[in-house]
């Protein structure tokens, strides 16, 4: 299939960039969304030009290494999945597709398609664990959890931590990560012990890396590859009021 | 030749661990905080030492190439991970799980190890849940266990078709909190290029700074690799496209023996390529096993679609060929079985180069909804990346590299050849032998970082509290970073005509077509010399385009390749000289009449570790295995 791709490039994170045409003939339904740019980095290659910069790499779904905006929605058009679950199949002969970074002032560019998404670390750094030992923990089945919390606390968990719900929100907004990591802990009896100062600290992290506020337009539910749940955002703020109000 | 000493404790075997323990020397709180410990990697083997040595009080710098220590290629790990807890009263214990392990991995692991790593399961699983990593459970709320290939016991604990990851955040929150604590300092987007040697012990690392290209020195009292397998020297494989062998093959240059390089597994459930443009292979998960049966069809070249060819002409062959086994036979059985299939025409699939596994009967016993809380993601999966689904038509699966049992050669304590430098994880070599079983990669990463590393890097260390870092500015560190800088100006200076890619794929499909599924001394020889002539190529004519200090994607291919290229060659080197059959390591000459591997003990029975030379063929040491605590008996899964 043939491709009409704008793409787009920036040298470094103060230099303006812009987007720039491609064109691919020898695309194949059957490819991922990334061997389809590996194809068009291997032209440039021919041509002596530099490649474009995009951030990969276990290609199924689960580092959360890629993440770029295609069309304008992070991850492409398929519902949960990542970019490089996005298969070319899902586009037709002759299309143009946008390529772009994600976009928020907490995640600056690097270059290219490559963002730099270390706020996320820095926001679990600051309380997103559960303070035990590595030798100190209790015989496993001491502490019994029902299959409905640990598959809640799993729903949360399964986050990969791309970043797409933050290209997707109007604001920027980290709310759906943050609360990921908030509702996973605190809905096992392990990570109750530390609900009130985890959430306070990690949404105070949150905002002094730059996110901004939710107002609960879902799109990033909408976006997730692992289809984490808005409801988390509900329950974080939740806790967080608890926690403020000292109950 | 030298014979290795493994430094294995005296005493029986369910004794030697607490025996280590009650006398390795211990460095105290106080002296912990003035010694600085490099760990590569971030992954379960080096997040967890990471972690761990930061909980002690050591400074610990933490390297990973991503941009983030979550990230590690141990989150890809979808089935499980294994303990002998015993929870289903299935007559399991710690001595069934290392004679599992033992047996699996065809006897040509060290007993010592093996057992330790069982024994090390138990608590292994307390540690995770306290994490808060969210185990499937019972509806009583206790926590449950699926089976896994290779063993009759339910003792494997999961998370879905996502262990690897949630075991990989709960080790990643243990980093987090040390972070804070300010006990490790985290260095992600930097790559180990070379490690620094002084007198035959390791005193630091270089590194790039894959966002600046600044070329960095790294000094401390000791270095701690946790780098992961080498597969991805296959090009086509299961691992992630960053994976590489850089920081093991350098620190073999630099006097690191490695162990038993050819012992690849090969894993029977991946799904298979569908075109030129592939770049990797996804596993589906080999607990689909459990409930999924491979078959293809009877006659060969038969390509009705699976629903149309009725049982009657479809061969189980596994069941047909392990019957007590049936699906559930070891990962290289598996994949062998498969391969012949393959070969004789009986592959289905675009490109004929795959089987079935079907889960029509599993579907009309258990009812769709329990096989979609079992696989659902790993369906989901399927179907993203097929377009088929798979509740309604069987999964093409084909066997794909997926995990390296041989890696840098390390004694009981994980310290490999040069003093103060440790392997943990899949980059050593010591607990799976030939093959190893499915769920015992993640316990073994997580073990060594978790539990044996910061017992036994103290027992070095405590005699080394007084010696101050190596000054960054002493001659090893220069030559080492010169070394690094030339590589990296010498591969931008060639601007030939073929990709980094071109490169990678070509040996890959090599090293698949000669030092593969199965091997021959044709194939191996064959296959020295193409490497030989490929890695010539590659020296007058790759093509990276872009500079030195910038972010350069086709840079970091190229670094990592060259190594692969060299490694590629040992492979083959070691599978040549292996004049038998075990495990994942099939030799075409060595088999039995029915077609089973034959193996030698008598002249076999050993690990071989290599040592490099900058001139000429690297040296073969050995370390004889011997067995105390169980009967080495030939491998029977019928």
């Amino acid at each position: 299939m043939e491709l009409n791709l704008r793409i787009w490039r920036q040298d470094g994170p103060d230099t303006p960039g812009q987007l720039v045409d491609y064109h691919l003939d020898n695309a194949d339904p059957g490819m991922s969304f990334l061997e389809m740019l590996d194809a068009v980095n291997e032209q440039l290659i021919n041509n002596g030009e530099r490649v474009i910069e995009f951030d990969h790499d276990c290609r199924e779904g689960i580092c959360g290494s890629c993440g770029m905006v295609i069309n304008g929605r992070p991850h492409g058009p398929a519902q949960g999945s990542s970019t490089c679950q996005l298969h070319m199949r899902s586009f037709q002969n002759g299309d143009q597709i946008t390529i772009e970074p994600f976009r928020a002032s907490a995640f600056p560019i690097i270059r290219d398609l490559k963002v730099d998404r270390s706020a996320f670390d820095r926001i679990i750094d600051s309380g997103g664990y559960i303070s035990t030992n590595i030798a100190a923990a209790p015989e496993a089945n001491s502490i019994l959890i029902s299959k409905d919390e640990a598959s809640h606390a799993f729903d949360a968990a399964a986050c990969i931590g791309c970043g797409a719900c933050v290209a997707s929100c109007k604001n920027a907004s980290a709310a759906l990560f943050t609360s990921a990591k908030v509702t996973h802990l605190v809905n096992l009896p392990q990570g109750k012990v530390e609900r009130s100062t985890r959430v306070v600290q990690m949404v105070n992290q949150m905002d002094t890396e730059g996110f901004g506020a939710c107002s609960f337009t879902e799109a990033c539910e909408a976006v997730c590859p692992q289809q984490i749940s808005v409801n988390h955002i509900a329950q974080m703020n939740w806790e967080y009021n608890r926690a403020k109000l000292g109950i | 030749m030298t014979m290795l000493d493994a430094k294995i404790p005296n005493g029986p075997i369910e004794k030697k661990w607490s025996e280590y323990q009650a006398t390795c020397s211990l460095v105290n709180a106080a002296n912990r905080k003035r010694m600085t410990v490099i760990v590569i990697g971030s992954g379960l083997a080096g997040g967890g030492a990471a972690a761990a040595l930061g909980e002690l009080g050591y400074h610990v710098k933490l390297f990973c190439f991503h941009d983030s220590t979550r990230r590690a290629h141990s989150v890809a790990a979808q089935g499980g991970v294994n303990a002998a807890k015993n929870y289903q009263n299935d007559g399991d214990n710690v001595y069934r799980m290392f004679y599992d392990a033992i047996k699996g991995g065809d006897y040509r692991s060290r007993e010592a190890n093996v057992y330790r790593m069982a024994e090390l399961s138990v608590r292994l699983i307390d540690t995770c849940v306290a994490q808060g990593v969210p185990f499937a459970r019972e509806y009583g709320g206790s926590l449950g266990n699926r089976s896994f290939g290779g063993v009759q016991v339910e003792r494997t604990f999961y998370a879905q078709g996502q262990t690897g990851q949630q075991l990989l955040m709960g080790t990643n929150s243990a980093i987090a909190r040390q972070v804070k604590a300010g006990r490790i300092e985290r260095f992600s987007r930097h790559e180990m290029l070379d490690l620094v040697v002084k007198n035959g012990r390791a005193i630091g690392v270089i590194v790039r700074d894959a966002i600046t290209g600044e070329i960095e020195r790294h000094a401390a009292h000791a270095v701690v690799l946790g780098t992961g397998g080498y597969a991805k020297i296959y090009y086509l494989s299961t691992m992630a496209m960053g994976c590489n062998a850089t920081a093991a093959w350098k620190a073999h240059k630099r006097g690191a023996f490695l162990a038993n390089p050819s012992f690849v597994q090969v894993h029977p459930t991946s799904l298979p390529a569908l075109g030129k443009h592939q770049s990797k292979l996804t596993l589906m998960s080999e607990s689909l096993r459990n409930d999924g049966r491979i078959w293809v069809p009877a006659r060969a070249g038969d390509d009705r679609s699976p629903e149309k060819i009725p049982d009657s002409e479809r061969d189980y062959y596994l069941e047909r060929k392990y019957p007590a086994f049936g699906n559930l036979t070891p990962r290289d059985i598996a994949a062998r079985a498969a391969k012949e299939q393959i070969d004789a025409g009986h592959g289905v699939g675009p490109m004929r180069n795959a089987v079935f596994l079907d889960f029509r009967d599993a579907i009309a016993q258990h009812g769709r909804e329990t096989i979609q809380s079992r696989y659902g993601n790993l369906f989901g999966m399927y179907q993203k990346i097929t377009g088929i689904d798979a509740y309604v038509t069987p999964m093409l699966i084909a066997p794909s590299p997926h995990f390296t049992m041989g890696g840098l050669w390390v004694d009981y304590e994980l310290m490999t050849t040069i003093e103060g430098l440790y392997a943990c994880g899949e980059c050593n070599f010591a607990d799976h032998g030939s093959n190893r079983l499915g769920a015992n990669s993640l316990l073994q990463a997580c073990v060594d970082g978790y539990f044996i590393l910061p017992s036994t890097i103290g027992n070095f260390l405590s005699s080394r509290i007084k010696e101050p870092l190596s000054p960054t500015d002493g001659p090893e560190f220069d030559q080492a970073e010169s070394k690094a800088r030339e590589d990296i100006q010498k591969l931008l200076s060639i601007k030939g005509r073929q990709p980094v890619d071109y490169f990678h794929r070509t040996l890959g499909a090599t090293l698949w077509d000669c030092c593969g599924i199965s091997r021959s001394r044709e194939s191996l020889n064959r296959g020295i010399e193409q490497i030989r002539e490929l890695r010539e190529q590659f020296w007058n004519d790759v093509n990276i385009t872009g500079g030195a200090h910038e972010p350069n994607s086709e840079l970091e291919k190229a670094t990592r390749v060259m190594d692969f290229l060299e490694l590629g060659e040992l492979m083959c080197i070691d599978a040549l000289h292996r004049e038998e059959s075990c495990g994942a390591h099939f030799r075409e000459e060595y088999q039995t009449k029915e077609g089973e591997s034959l193996r030698n003990d008598e002249g076999f029975g050993y690990v071989s570790a290599w040592q490099h030379r900058a001139e000429g063929e690297p040296i073969l040491h050995k370390e004889p295995l011997s067995f105390e605590a169980v009967n080495v008996m030939t491998r029977n899964y019928k």
